[in-house]
């Protein structure tokens, strides 16, 4: 397998852009990933939580930023991949996922990871650890 | 209702036993958007080097969803689904694993923290992944309960 060459400091990964999630992209996220949690799926059970409407589950946004992040390395690099869910996304948010070399250590390097909404909402932060060879 | 740490903490969830599934795999690539044919297409995957479709690295979360009642570790807390909100999630990797496999799940509640005067209700949850004697990943959940009655 090929090493990563001039990974450092600072060095951005391509960016992830996604399409808009819509109450499909939900449906299938919910049957796909075994989260059947009404509240993602059932705008009836939204209403009954005092919510306006359904929202993403965050593992829908954190399976974008692992594929951002085997876009960049073979999977079998990742060491470690961590986020925090900070805020809720929308049905029809247009989320980016981002990621930033924060330190190279030795052969690993640790990327800060965000994702955010077109209006500018960051919704995930988090952090991978990498091998780099 | 306060969850009680103690009981939480002292609770025996059973082990999961789940055999990796390719179709299942396959569906959580399209519904992900994923455009890697290693995650959907078998000859695409053993072409890059893996022994079948490779389980993807937040598909850990979904593997422990995969019985009839997967919520009933937090909901026998006397925890509303519908307050619930996902906090932190984590993933520590020690080997691949793949479609055909078969993994053992070992959830733990180690944490259950109050704040705001009891008004959120943080539960951590800790599960092992093996495979055989094979440790594949740890996965680390932190849950918050929003007690809306409380301010």
């Amino acid at each position: 397998m090929t090493a990563l060459t001039n990974v450092e400091v600072g060095t951005e990964l391509p960016p992830l852009v996604l399409e808009p999630i819509t109450r499909t992209t939900l449906a299938l996220f919910a049957g796909a990933s075994g989260d059947h949690n009404p509240i993602h799926i059932d705008l009836d059970v939204a209403r009954s939580a005092g919510l306006d409407d359904v929202f993403a589950h965050g593992m829908l946004s954190m399976a974008y930023l692992a594929r951002l992040v085997t876009n960049w390395v073979p999977q079998e690099r990742i060491r470690s991949l961590k986020t925090r869910f900070v805020a809720i996304t929308p049905v029809n948010a247009k989320p980016t996922c981002t990621g930033k070399v924060v330190a190279v250590d030795g052969d690993e390097a640790t990327v800060e990871l965000a994702v955010t909404l077109q209006d500018g909402t960051t919704t995930l932060t988090g952090e991978a650890v990498v091998a780099l060879v | 209702m306060p969850i009680d740490a103690a009981q939480a903490m002292a609770q025996e969830i059973p082990p999961l036993t789940v055999a990796v599934e390719r179709g299942r795999l396959a569906f959580f690539a399209k519904a992900t958007g994923q455009d890697d044919p290693i995650y959907s297409d078998v000859a695409a995957a053993k072409a890059a080097g893996h022994p079948d479709l490779p389980v993807p690295p937040t598909f850990f979360f979904s593997l422990e969803l995969e019985q009839s009642d997967p919520f009933a570790w937090i909901t026998s807390l006397g925890v509303d689904l519908r307050t619930i909100l996902h906090g932190e999630q984590s993933f520590t990797y020690h080997a691949m694993a793949y479609a055909g496999d078969e993994l053992v799940l070992q959830p733990r509640i180690v944490d259950v923290t109050s704040k705001k005067g009891g008004a959120l209700e943080l539960v951590t949850k800790k599960t092992t992944i093996t495979r055989g004697d094979d440790l594949i990943a740890e996965a680390r959940t932190v849950l918050i309960a929003q007690n809306k009655g409380v301010s």
